[in-house]
């Protein structure tokens, strides 16, 4: 058994920095590459596109990265693991193969395709049995949007994916399965880790929390002593360095940008955090506030301590399903009296909507520049302000009323207060919102699968 | 004496739905008391007035020197129903940050604030 794993995050999310993993390959000795492309609604977006063309449907980058740093994995036998099949696992793998072959690496790689996660087809027969899959946040059945759901998969843990490891599995891709379990699969299948080795599959999970949003734990987006962190045009992504007894290393590879310090990993450890004690994935509870952390060295942070509960018998479930529509208009106020302006073209501009009879669920007027992200919190605003960005957004089912109040911005230019520009963008898009319904089903409703193929 | 928590502490936000999450980090071992003791939820529910329309939980970490709020019912509908610019509460951190906290003339001399 190895004494030391090196896992390194490529993408902290689908559309990350595209030479991220690259770099991650390159610049320094790695055991295994994460990539993380799944946020909530990623499956919605990539259904709709497989119902357009049935070989779409995954998270399409992966494929010209994988050409890219394939040989140099081979050759070093660094593994990946990745989401990045999305609505359409065996698509993205049966193009990873392609390119493999391509390559020439034909019989050099297997490539493992964990499945399951996909109820869609089930969701009928769940309903009828008595699971409801109320939704987490509002507690309402799913039911209520049955004829309008567009995606369900169940957040699959590590085991599915420890099983492709061990069955030799150069490259692992799995559709909905947690980015958690993209870090602690490896662990378990290098240092053989029971699968209720709680404190252990705690630990990996934690490592895997801290990395899984690529260089947010490395310096970027980091608010302590944020001026000083160095060079971030050539930021270093975060690397686990986890041995056997679940203690692990946070760093970076040398001669990188950013920096791991105890503050940029505490940043990371609180981020979208709910109950400390009790962060659940399928692999096990993990406790936050067991975490240690200590410096080992120069962009080295220690972390031990770990401990962790035993798994719940649910599976969180994602679905998506639409819920209206949406458009957001802006418009830029210039001095003096800019947010004077601004705010009289939001009266003008809603006089005219009601005068109209158009129906939203929400209106939301934003004042950038004065009050947009801070709101009240932020005082009154200067009367001296440069220029306030008018935006206002409207939500509704009826698509044509969202379509009417996208032709109402432009004009307030010429019939509404001066000094006002910024309209060049044309009329705001009306979009089609596909919202997210957390559930919870039973472990045993799912049954993950996993295929090993050959190059 | 007042002090603004930004002499204090460090912070990042986030989301789960309609929920944002604020991670608020003593930037000594010293300070974290203080936060405990001023930095309550009801503190913060009042600080958020009009922004939170929801409950205000508050979670300790000691080992890290944090505290986690919960701010319930506060980014507009949450994900992409939300029509707001910070629909994914990155910006609460530093809307926290603003806050203003009480702490005695020996305190402020020695966690060297002031």
């Amino acid at each position: 058994m190895k004494q030391k794993i090196r896992i390194a995050a490529g993408q902290g999310f689908w559309g990350d920095l595209p030479d991220a993993p690259v770099r991650q390959v390159e610049g320094g000795p790695i055991d295994y590459l994460m990539l993380d492309y799944l946020a909530e609604v990623t499956m919605s977006i990539m259904q709709k596109q497989r119902s357009r063309d049935p070989s779409a449907g995954y998270a399409k980058d992966f494929v010209p990265l994988m050409k890219q740093i394939l040989p140099a994995c081979v050759e070093r036998n660094i593994r990946v693991t990745a989401n990045a099949g999305g609505v359409n696992v065996e698509g993205c793998a049966k193009a990873v193969r392609e390119v493999a072959r391509e390559l020439g690496l034909a019989g050099k790689v297997r490539i493992g395709i964990v499945t399951g996660d996909d109820i869609m087809a089930d969701i009928d027969g769940l309903l009828a049995r008595g699971i409801e899959l109320r939704n987490m946040d509002t507690d309402e059945p799913l039911s209520t949007v049955r004829d309008r759901i567009q995606s369900a998969n169940v957040y699959l843990g590590a085991g599915p994916m420890v099983e492709a490891l061990d069955r030799g599995a150069q490259i692992v891709i799995t559709g909905r399965a947690t980015d958690t379990g993209l870090t602690l699969a490896p662990l378990m299948h290098e240092f053989g880790w029971a699968p209720h080795d709680w404190n252990r599959l705690s630990a990996g999970t934690i490592a895997g929390h801290i990395i899984e949003c690529g260089a947010q734990a490395s310096g970027g987006n980091c608010q302590y002593e944020w001026r000083s962190v160095p060079n971030l045009a050539d930021v270093g992504f975060p690397i686990v360095e986890a041995a056997p007894d679940g203690t692990f290393v946070i760093t970076k590879h040398e001669r990188t940008g950013g920096w791991v310090v105890i503050p940029s990993v505490k940043e990371q450890l609180v981020y979208e955090m709910g109950d400390p004690r009790e962060y659940i994935t399928p692999d096990c509870v993990a406790d936050f506030t067991t975490v240690r952390l200590e410096y080992e060295g120069r962009d080295r942070v220690r972390v031990y301590g770990i401990k962790g509960r035993p798994a719940t018998d649910s599976f969180k479930v994602s679905i998506s399903y639409s819920a209206g529509y949406k458009a957001v208009g802006t418009l830029v106020y210039s001095w003096p009296d800019a947010y004077d302006k601004a705010q009289v073209a939001d009266r003008i501009l809603r006089a005219r909507l009601d005068r109209l009879g158009l129906k939203f669920d929400q209106i939301l007027t934003e004042f950038v520049g004065a009050s947009a992200t801070h709101g009240p919190l932020a005082g009154r605003p200067s009367t001296d302000l440069p220029e306030v960005q008018l935006r206002v957004g409207v939500r509704g089912e009826d698509r044509n009323a969202v379509e009417r109040f996208t032709k109402d911005i432009a004009p307030l230019v010429l019939t509404g207060p001066p000094g006002v520009t910024g309209f060049a963008g044309g009329r705001p898009k009306v979009e089609e919102i596909v919202a997210y319904w957390p559930a919870l089903i039973p472990k045993t409703e799912i049954v993950p699968r996993v295929e090993v193929i050959e190059a | 004496m007042h002090v603004q928590l930004t002499k204090l502490a460090h912070a990042r936000s986030g989301d789960k739905g309609d929920t944002a999450n604020i991670g608020l980090i003593a930037l000594s071992d010293e300070i974290y008391p203080v936060l405990v003791r001023e930095v309550t939820a009801d503190r913060v529910k009042r600080h958020f007035k009009g922004i939170c329309k929801g409950e205000v939980e508050r979670f300790e970490l000691p080992n890290l020197g944090a505290l986690n709020f919960l701010l319930h019912e506060s980014l507009g509908g949450g994900g992409t129903l939300s029509l707001m610019t910070d629909a994914q509460g990155k910006t609460f951190s530093t809307a926290l940050l603003r806050m203003e906290i009480e702490i005695t003339d020996q305190e402020a001399q020695s966690l060297e604030v002031g």
